[in-house]
């Protein structure tokens, strides 16, 4: 039985890092739409980038909790 | 954890760089023994008086070095706080410069061999936050009394998602100093456990070039993102100042 405890908690580690992919495609989404705006308005690109990193840091927070997650699962559980 | 493992490759644990041990002995920690974290801290804390006091000594005209690397500093923070909340927010400057300056010199000094990395905690950072959200908060509805509701009640969109808009507000309202807190401590913490990780693989000869390498090039990454993370705490906080002092939506 603890055996079965311990599968299941490095099973769950593992399916909670696809998480991340998510997170991946947002931050990767954000990057994009930003540097496409920034080419096609350059002189508007600089007062934006407080911006991009705001919406980077929101989605990337997703995948951290994701991360937390298989953390918790390994070292808390 | 796999046993068999751990005699041939991996000699150390990736998160044992994060224990918090009593810097002289014994193996207690109480509120009052002094730890590597406390020694960390208080080194960040002497980084930041040494660079914004006795850097800015001279009061030069033409400034040296360290003098215009903390003018810049100065500088940068100030211009992030008014573009954010406007000419109102430079009252609370104090606040996020300290806030920027702490987390900076955390961050960097916790990529030093050997040193222990405060920011990675969630206690250090989790008090941050929610030293912000109660500020914030508190400030909101000390400058607009009721008013500041009005940040959960859209008035921009129909009557009839309002009350639904308003519990999904009220809930990303609540999850600020979670998300707040855990970006950082997660992105530290993330970021030097895979650098221990590279470094494990180091010990087996025949791919301990490739982890090399990698560990620079984590290490690049590292120092990116330890800017980074300071960066985004403070506009977070710039911009959780600015619905406090504005909640109109």
């Amino acid at each position: 039985m603890e055996n079965l405890g311990q599968l299941g908690q490095y099973l769950g580690a593992g399916l909670a890092c696809i998480g991340m992919a998510g997170a991946a495609m947002g931050v990767g989404n954000v990057a994009g739409n930003y540097l496409a705006g920034a080419l096609r308005n350059p002189s508007a690109a600089a007062s934006q980038t407080a911006t991009l990193f705001i919406g980077m840091a929101f989605a990337e927070a997703l995948g951290i909790f994701s991360f937390l997650v298989a953390l918790l699962l390994l070292f808390a559980v | 954890m796999a046993t068999e493992q751990h005699s041939e490759g991996l000699t150390f644990h990736p998160m044992d760089q994060f224990i918090v041990k009593p810097l002289f002995g014994g193996t207690e920690v109480h509120w009052y023994t002094p730890t590597n974290a406390t020694l960390w801290m208080g080194l960040v804390a002497l980084c930041i008086i040494g660079l914004l006091v006795f850097g800015t000594r001279g009061r030069a005209i033409i400034p040296n070095r360290i003098q215009s690397i903390a003018e810049l500093l100065y500088g940068m923070v100030r211009k992030m706080v008014e573009d954010v909340t406007g000419k109102d927010g430079l009252k609370y400057f104090p606040y996020v410069m300290t806030l920027f300056c702490f987390i900076l010199f955390a961050n960097f000094l916790a990529l030093l061999p050997k040193s222990f990395s405060s920011t990675s905690h969630i206690a250090v950072t989790a008090t941050l936050a929610l030293l912000v959200f109660v500020g914030v908060t508190v400030l909101g509805f000390v400058k607009n009394g009721s008013h500041f509701l009005g940040l959960f009640w859209v008035s921009s969109a129909p009557l009839a998602l309002r009350p639904v808009l308003a519990v999904i507000e009220l809930i990303s309202y609540f999850v600020r100093p979670v998300s707040h807190s855990i970006r950082l401590a997660g992105n530290v913490m993330a970021g030097h456990a895979v650098i221990k990780v590279f470094a494990a693989f180091a010990a087996v000869a025949a791919i301990a070039p490739v982890s090399i390498v990698a560990i620079t090039a984590m290490y690049g990454l590292e120092v990116l993102v330890a800017l980074i993370q300071a960066y985004v705490f403070t506009i977070l906080t710039c911009v959780y100042l600015k619905d406090a002092l504005h909640p109109a939506h």
